[in-house]
């Protein structure tokens, strides 16, 4: 039987009726020949012929594949169901599509982020080069993305292994791509020259880096320009190959581009420009940091050789560690030095690239797909429900069916057709929200700090989830209700369906359950909400140790404004003084480290010759910079004039630094040494203020002892100044105001400016979009359960109109109906909620790490969401109550 | 008539050359001297299913009295089939008749 013939069926079956036309013609034709009148002649044929629609019929079925046949009716018919209740089918369809595009959506993120493998020459054989779980941890200074390795290290590395095919390295730097005035940023790479070759990355147009580019001192190097960059920046001109461009002032000539597909190896980034690693010195003059041998900022990664094993791989890098580490010791403190010379050198499978965005996003995203897929749940069992209603309607026609033959199968599949319809559009609806909803997403976690980039395209994975999704919720829509409706002995069916004066107990429970589970659920997601609202709120409200408000920071490059080394501090205090005078601003520090930015810089500490083991924090601020952030000085004073550098080392330290190393005593005229690697000065610092504790890399840790130097006892700093200003103009007036002024001061310096709200907002994005999406979700998912609680209500009291009319008719109060229907509710929503209770504390324990200042089972917050719930789904069962007390009781036993 | 002669009938019928359903029920009418009676509400059926399994195939054409009709004809399988077909039963008539009329 063949499947062409199977959809030409109706064309042979014109066929076969012609035949048989053809046929009666011939015995009409015959039987007048034998000397038949006319007319009996052609009923004699016929008679001869038989049934002709049975012979037909007969072929017809020879012809057909039955389930497919029957299947496609079933499509039909379900279709013409759902036209015929276009409320029903909008409503379900649309609810379903919210489910299903959020989950599609949240999976998106996670497929780009954590499952995809690099668009890059077979992944698989990736190997990212770091140290094997460093004891004691590394010390030094460290800088970029990934900082694994030190240049003298990666060095070794590449010309000692013999296990990779081939070895690079890589660090992420921001470029500036102006001379002067505001600063404007493009996402750097430096790069070893094996690495576009190691990865398998060809160029889309021109060429990439080769190893001959990468060669110490290189004096001019080239440049290779990411796709993205190449179509923003340049238009995706081809003729941009042979040009030049400017990075940190320095011109690099274009050799090529490449392809859309390629980011780099950060998932979550994209590069703007990559240029050869020999290049940093060019970037960065005598601060240049390749030979430094405690300065960690390249990340590496190598391929495997053919027929190596990941084992020996490993095997050999441990077997080369030791050498590599014994010739590239810092000048390490003795313990330090020890550590380091345990190191071992490791290799980690990184076909799915390596990603800061990943570590941060990973639990929030996968705990995101855990909401998404509970409010599909609830939507799916609201459906049910629905439906289950419906075929409750149809039970009699159903009842006849089964009692005149139709096998049960063939009726579960007719019923459920029309949720398999239901879920398809679902499906589809959902997969185009999908690409509004992750594209949304990627927006919301892109900070001006941040930008990152996610590939959202879609491939196979996404296709299979949205449609095992679909599939699911078929099922657990349809199902039930399917199973239900031919389940009971038509005889009974029948009976019962024709006087609903009384309902058997039984076929109620289903619904009670799909109810209890709707509002269990909804608890679950709404208490999830408020644990991440409070959290996010608790964040927002915490007493940093600052006043966020007004303070703009200004962010300055002067490594071409041609001021000499020694000139330096005295031009930082100058510039300073002028932007302090600037129209509305009340006043400006500097200040190295900037509160809650993410940059840090700790060391432990000595007193008396006692070298404590916990790290203090440590920043360098100017005279005013306390007075600036609004941080009170609560005993000695501020810096001032008199602390030069020739004079003695002073140092202002927090509340907490006081209590923990000078307990009881007043630490005002105390010193301690900073813990300086030999060779290094240990000047006695002395304590001449105590400050309120402030925050320091991150809102979310807890108060770290903290001591501030002065910058204005800083002998050379490096030709970066920060300053933060106090002021009451709009950002609009000042930012102008302010690179006017410095461009007066000097042409060469580049500005860049934030403010300290928006660093704060940035640094709670994460909190931010829990609270948001956990939000909308909880609000969602209450939203149906008390839909599904009214619906259930509703129907209930429809179906028991005749024995509420009865008590109305007998004399019952109303009041004593509408307390029936709601003791009915009431039961339902205490069994939802006890159960939902326990399992929000079960849940809320895998979410414990991204709450901050409350316990996962924070009494309060559930509370608050069960009593929220609670009121609402009442509200939505006194409805149905209420209609059920005004119900006419002769009418609702005339009705029936 | 007997599961599985209509077949045999239809095929051997064919053999002599091609014909139309009324045609070939007439010949095996007339050939059994009207013993055997075609059911038209199996001919066809019967034709539908030799097509199916590729020994018989059909095309239009015109009667002996002009009109048009549906003609079958054997095919080359069709005809190692009848050979096959005939010696079975043969075979299944000597069968029946040892156990009808024994010696």
């Amino acid at each position: 039987m063949s499947l062409t013939r199977f959809f030409r069926r109706s064309r042979w079956d014109d066929e076969r009726a012609r035949e048989l036309e053809s046929y009666l013609a011939i015995e009409t034709e015959e039987n007048i020949a034998r000397g038949m009148a006319p007319a009996a002649a052609r009923d004699a044929a016929r008679r001869k012929l038989g049934n002709a629609t049975l012979v037909r019929e007969e072929i017809y079925q020879m012809n057909t594949l039955t389930l497919v046949d029957s299947v496609w009716r079933d499509l039909k018919y379900g279709a013409r169901l759902l036209r015929l209740n276009p409320a029903f089918a909008v409503v379900a369809i649309l609810s379903l599509a919210l489910g299903i595009g959020a989950n599609t959506a949240i999976f998106q993120l996670l497929d780009a982020v954590r499952i995809r493998t690099l668009p890059v020459k077979s992944p698989e054989e990736l190997l990212e080069i770091r140290i094997a779980d460093p004891v004691g941890g590394r010390t030094g200074q460290f800088s970029g993305r990934r900082p694994s390795l030190t240049n003298p290290l990666w060095e070794q590395i590449r010309d000692r292994q013999q296990v990779l095919s081939s070895v690079f390295a890589w660090s992420g730097v921001g470029f500036d791509l102006t001379t002067s005035g505001e600063a404007r940023t493009a996402q750097g790479l430096w790069v070893s020259g094996d690495f576009f070759s190691g990865l398998g990355v060809p160029a889309l147009i021109g060429r990439t880096l080769t190893s001959a580019d990468d060669r110490r001192a290189c004096d001019a190097p080239p440049a290779v320009l990411g796709y993205g960059f190449w179509q923003r920046d340049y238009g995706g001109d081809p003729s941009v190959i042979g040009r030049s461009i400017t990075l940190d002032g320095h011109p690099f000539g274009i050799v090529g581009v490449t392809p859309a597909s390629f980011f780099g190896v950060e998932v979550g980034r994209a590069f703007d420009v990559a240029v050869p690693l020999c290049a940093e010195p060019i970037s960065r003059g005598a601060q240049t940091v390749l030979d430094r041998k405690a300065v960690w900022f390249l990340g590496a990664m190598g391929r495997l050789k053919p027929g190596v094993t990941l084992e020996q791989a490993r095997a050999q890098l441990t077997s080369i560690s030791a050498p590599v580490f014994q010739a590239t010791l810092p000048e390490y403190r003795a313990e330090d030095a020890k550590h380091y010379l345990d190191f071992k050198i490791g290799a980690y499978q990184a076909g799915t690239g390596i990603s800061q965005l990943r570590r941060q996003y990973e639990s929030p995203l996968w705990l995101l797909l855990a909401t998404t897929g509970l409010v599909l749940l609830i939507a799916c069992a609201n459906l049910a429900n629905l439906m289950l209603a419906r075929a409750t309607a149809r039970e009699r026609e159903i009842a006849v069916r089964l009692a005149i033959g139709a096998s049960r199968g063939r009726i579960v599949r007719q019923l459920l057709a029309e949720s398999l319809l239901i879920a398809a559009a679902g499906a589809a609806a959902g997969a185009i929200l999908a690409q509004w909803l992750s594209q949304f997403l990627v927006d919301f976690l892109r900070t001006e700090n941040n930008r990152i980039f996610v590939a959202l395209s879609l491939d196979w994975r996404i296709f299979a989830f949205t449609a095992a999704l679909a599939v699911l919720t078929c099922l657990v829509v349809g199902l039930a209700p399917a199973l239900r409706a031919t389940g009971t002995a038509p005889a009974s069916a029948m009976k019962s369906a024709s006087r609903g004066s009384t309902d058997p107990h039984e076929r109620f429970g289903v619904r009670r359950v799909l109810v209890v589970a709707q509002v269990a659920l909804s608890l679950v997601l709404v208490v999830g909400a408020g644990l991440f609202v409070r959290s996010l709120r608790n964040l927002l409200t915490l007493d940093a140790g600052f006043r966020q408000d007004g303070i703009l920071i200004l962010n300055m490059d002067l490594r071409r404004a041609g001021i000499p080394d020694e000139r330096r501090p005295a031009s930082f205090a100058e510039i300073t003084s002028r932007l302090a005078a600037l129209p509305g601003v009340s006043s400006a520090a500097q200040a190295f480290i900037i509160p809650v930015s993410g940059s840090g810089w700790n060391n432990n500490i000595v007193i008396d010759g006692k070298k404590y083991p916990d790290n203090v924090n440590i920043n360098e601020v100017s005279a005013g910079y306390f007075r600036t952030m609004g941080t009170p000085l609560l005993a000695g004073r501020d810096f001032a004039e008199r602390d030069m550098p020739g004079a003695e080392k002073v140092v202002i330290v927090t509340q907490l630094f006081a209590q923990k190393f000078f307990p009881g005593q007043n630490p005002i005229g105390r010193a301690f040494q900073i813990d300086e690697p030999p060779g290094q000065p240990r000047p006695l610092c002395r304590i001449i203020g105590v400050v309120k504790d402030t925050k320091y890399t991150d809102l979310r840790e807890a108060f770290i002892p903290l001591a501030y130097f002065a910058s204005s006892q800083a002998l050379k700093p490096d030709p970066f100044l920060q300053v933060v200003l106090r002021s009451k103009a709009p950002l609009t007036t000042i930012t102008p105001a302010a690179t006017a002024a410095l461009g007066q001061i000097n042409s060469g310096i580049i500005v860049q400016f934030q403010t300290l709200p928006s660093l704060v907002r940035d640094s709670l994005v994460r909190e931010r979009l829990m609270a948001t999406l956990s939000g909308f979700f909880g609000a969602l998912a209450a939203v149906i359960a008390t839909i599904g609680l009214y619906g259930v209500m509703s129907y209930m009291v429809a179906r028991r109109r005749n024995e509420i009319g009865i008590r109305i008719a007998l004399g019952a109060d109303r009041r004593t109906v509408v307390r029936m229907v709601m003791r009915e509710a009431s039961m339902l929503l205490i069994a939802g909620v006890a159960l939902g209770t326990a399992l929000a504390i079960a849940a809320a324990r895998t979410a414990a790490t991204l709450l901050f200042g409350l316990h996962p089972a924070d009494p309060a917050t559930i509370a608050t969401a069960v009593a929220g719930l609670g009121i609402v789904a009442l509200l939505a069962s006194y409805l149905p109550a209420l209609r059920a007390a005004r119900l006419e009781p002769i009418e609702a036993l005339r009705e029936e | 008539m007997l599961q599985g002669t209509l077949d045999l009938l239809i095929l051997k019928t064919l053999a002599v050359g091609a014909a139309h359903g009324h045609s070939i029920a007439y010949a095996i009418e007339r050939q059994s001297d009207d013993v055997l009676q075609v059911e038209h509400g199996s001919l066809y059926p019967a034709l539908h299913r030799l097509e199916d399994r590729g020994w018989i195939a059909s095309f239009w054409g015109t009667s002996e009295n002009n009109r048009r009709a549906r003609y079958y004809r054997l095919t080359t399988t069709g005809r190692q089939q009848l050979a096959a077909q005939t010696s079975r039963w043969d075979e299944i008539v000597r069968a029946v008749n040892r156990i009808l009329k024994p010696a």
